[in-house]
């Protein structure tokens, strides 16, 4: 029922604004752990590590998934179907690839004895670095929902709302696994 | 009513039929699976009356064994089977009726039967939009309220019995199964739980922010908005920043007890076995929870806060005094709130500095709270107040709130708390102050708008008895426990009779379950009243009974999804002109007149 909103021009569509209200949720979420994460490094016990060369891979990924989906967004605003869909598709892929980066990199680190009961900051890592890949995971469900839109030729809706969302939602997660790399490499 | 100033004629006119034919719903989608937020409130309102009969009488179990710790209730065993063994009460079950008690009310009744009510119910209707800014997200927030009670309710049918920790849920009991029976499978109900809890508690606060901020109807400004609406954003708002904190407190928890992390854990011995978890902090989990367990007060007082300054106001015909500082004052308590959560661990060995920190910003906490309650007294001071089972209610909360909130300058001072923790006082501080106070707002909020969501008036008279019975009862059942508090009686121990300190206080006890009981009973006047009442209560016949300005007064008295016939009204002036200008009131649609006074 945006019949209400729909009266009201000029401001922001009430799903934007609720995504960004969601958003500052999922970061206070990611500010506990990370807060927790600090606490606990202040005691004793405390084991560090190395990060896996994966990470980096992966983080080349999501930064590359983020100008497609960018360029998407572009595409759907001048019309340009066939670009629109190659690009969708170029973020998808690129998402999965950032995702099996990560498992990669679990691999790796499992392997050279950090694992995820090994140490509690063994854990804190595991835990962070997963939850944030959920919410990619998050992001690849709705990209999909969205590549089936853009194939179906029953859709005949252009509202540039839903791709604008993605869009938003994209972007958040890459910046924060940028930041959730840089504190994990600086705080150890 | 010296000059006509009547309800809003942008409706046309008092439409009582069910207006919205363009979408024809079927039981399942009217009753069941609504999106209309006036449905999903009572659904919400309904499944909150049934949690606090239930934690309700979880009390009323537990103070049996208080009261009379040496006799035996035969039919306790009746009903309980092997948790009663003998007619008594088992101490394992002692514990899981306190930490279900607690939990139930704190989250179950007062978080989510209470915002998931008014919320849902006043948002849209008071800003003037036809429904939340996502239908579907509330309804299914709503869902996942009800999977979470079913998840939670199930838990009390286990062989080893719920969680049974206390509501606060401390690791290293809550992080091993083995440490009590509570901590066996109950907990991971428990747990499980409150991560759907959670879910909806997000779900609806993300419509509430959005939808206010959002969709108001034209002319209404945010200083043109009821104070329920206020309040009930910055709920909102501190529920959105504080729950994902919980959410991340709750999830290392469940990596503890299930996936062999230490995140909580360390050096434990149980029953001469050495576990191998290192490194973890109990204290960690302390930090985590109170983060959020400390805003979820205010979560659970501010929309009573908010529901009780627009009944007073409308009970006294006086508009609220100083709407601003109302405003700042929830503003500076909803701040405020983020940021003192550490007074609930003055005895944990936090560093006496950072303590005093946490003392100065608690006691901060006393001003907006005193600029409140001024503002209440004074809007009904020399007011014309008619006493109504609501207004009745709503005056009832500021005087739980007057006697339970000046406990808390005691008990924030790290010098007495070190005293008084974990004793008596601080159950009867925190039952006054935000558990009673916020039952009586929550009361005086049914009453009052029970004719917009049904379209008929609860019985006064039980009301009255209603009122008069909870009153005399909870200040019969607190107060005392001050007392016992100062004398050092613990919280949460099963026999205070093996210590001679607290032997004295058995009449006391006796006493203090006797009215407990009563009390309880007296509650099911007010669930009789309300059913009743549902398909029985006197019709309404005037779109705007209590002649309120806000603006759910202008739609039709049973209004349909959508909520206004044709378009919504505009809003041309804030909520409380009552009194003015020689008129009564004067609604919000109402246009300014060229010589009307300011407010």
């Amino acid at each position: 029922m945006l019949a209400g909103a729909m009266e009201q021009k000029n401001k922001i569509h009430p799903h934007k604004f609720t995504l960004w209200v969601g958003i500052g949720s999922i970061l206070m979420m990611f500010a506990g752990l990370t807060s927790a994460y600090i606490i606990k490094r202040n005691q004793v016990n405390w084991e560090t590590f190395e990060l896996p060369v994966a990470f980096w891979w992966s983080t080349g990924a999501i930064l590359a998934s983020s100008i497609t989906l960018f360029l998407a967004l572009r595409s759907f605003k001048e019309r340009q179907v066939h670009r629109y869909r190659m690009l969708l598709i170029s973020t998808l892929v690129l998402g999965l690839l950032f995702i099996v980066l990560q498992i990669v990199g679990f691999a790796n680190i499992w392997a050279q004895g950090i694992t995820f009961t090994g140490s509690v900051s063994y854990s804190f890592l595991y835990t962070i670095v997963g939850l944030h890949a959920l919410h990619v995971l998050g992001g690849i469900i709705a990209l999909i929902v969205m590549l089936f839109k853009a194939y179906s030729a029953k859709v005949r809706n252009y509202s540039v709302v839903p791709v604008e969302l993605i869009n938003t939602y994209w972007h958040f997660v890459d910046i924060l696994w940028i930041y959730l790399l840089a504190f994990l490499i600086f705080i150890r | 009513m010296s000059s006509v100033v009547t309800a809003p004629d942008t409706t046309g006119h008092v439409h009582d039929a069910h207006h919205d034919h363009a979408h024809q719903e079927s039981f399942i989608t009217k009753y069941i699976f609504s999106q209309d937020h006036k449905m999903i409130s009572k659904q919400f309102l309904i499944t909150g009356i049934i949690w606090a009969m239930i934690g309700g009488l979880f009390s009323v179990l537990f103070r049996i064994q208080l009261g009379f710790p040496n006799e035996t209730f035969p039919f306790l065993e009746d009903i309980l089977g092997h948790w009663a063994k003998g007619g008594k009460i088992s101490p394992e079950f002692y514990y899981a009726l306190v930490t279900m008690h607690g939990t139930i009310l704190v989250f179950f009744v007062l978080t989510a039967g209470l915002s998931g009510t008014f919320s849902n119910f006043l948002i849209p209707l008071q800003v003037g939009a036809r429904d939340m800014a996502s239908p579907m997200l509330n309804m299914l927030s709503y869902w996942f309220f009800f999977a979470a009670s079913v998840v939670m309710i199930s838990s009390l049918f286990l062989q080893t019995g719920p969680a049974a920790g206390g509501w606060t849920v401390y690791p290293p009991l809550s992080a091993l199964g083995d440490a009590s029976p509570g901590s066996r499978m109950g907990m991971d109900l428990w747990l499980g739980g409150m991560a759907l809890f959670i879910v909806s508690s997000l779900l609806g606060g993300l419509n509430y922010i959005t939808t206010i901020l959002n969709m108001r109807t034209k002319g209404m400004s945010m200083t043109r908005l009821p104070l329920t609406v206020w309040a009930m954003l910055f709920t909102a708002v501190l529920g959105v920043l504080t729950f994902p904190v919980l959410f991340s407190g709750v999830l290392l928890l469940l990596f503890d007890r299930n996936l062999g992390t230490s995140f909580y854990l360390s050096d434990i011995v149980i029953a001469g076995k050495i576990l191998p978890n290192e490194g973890g902090s109990a204290i960690l989990f302390q930090h985590l929870f109170w983060f959020l367990g400390h805003p979820e007060v205010y979560i659970i007082i501010l929309p009573v806060m908010g529901v009780v300054s627009e009944i007073l106001s409308i009970y006294s015909r006086k508009p609220i005094f100083g709407y601003l500082a109302m405003v700042g004052s929830l503003f500076a308590i909803c701040i405020l709130a983020c940021l003192v959560w550490a007074h609930h661990m003055f005895v944990t060995g936090l560093n006496p500095f950072v303590g005093s920190i946490f003392v100065l910003l608690t006691l901060l906490i006393a001003v907006p709270s005193a600029i409140k309650t001024f503002n209440w007294l004074t809007t009904i001071w020399r007011g014309n107040i008619r006493f109504t089972p609501a207004s009745l209610f709503a005056i009832g909360f500021v005087s739980m709130f007057i006697s339970g909130g000046l406990t808390g300058i005691f008990l924030g001072n790290s010098a007495i708390d070190i005293h008084l923790h974990d004793t008596y006082f601080g159950i009867a501080h925190f039952h006054l102050v935000m558990g009673v106070a916020a039952f009586f707002g929550m009361f005086a909020g049914v009453y009052h708008w029970f004719p917009k969501m049904y379209g008929r008036y609860m019985n006064n008279t039980l009301g009255y008895i209603h009122f008069w019975f909870t009153l005399v009862g909870a200040y019969c059942i607190f107060w005392p426990m001050h007392y016992e508090g100062f004398a050092g009686m613990p919280r949460r121990y099963y026999d205070y009779q093996n210590w001679e300190s607290f032997k004295m206080f058995g009449g006391l006890n006796e006493f203090i379950s006797i009215v407990a009981i009563i009390t309880y009973a007296a509650q099911l006047l007010f669930v009789i009243n309300f059913f009743y009442s549902i398909w029985k209560g006197r019709r309404v016949k005037d779109t705007n009974p209590w002649k309120a300005n806000t603006l759910e007064w202008t739609t039709p008295i049973k209004p349909g999804h959508g909520n206004w016939v044709g378009e919504i009204p505009e809003v041309h002036r804030w909520p409380y002109d009552y009194s003015k200008d020689g008129h009564d009131f004067i609604p919000q649609t109402t246009p300014i007149g060229k010589d009307e006074s300011s407010h």
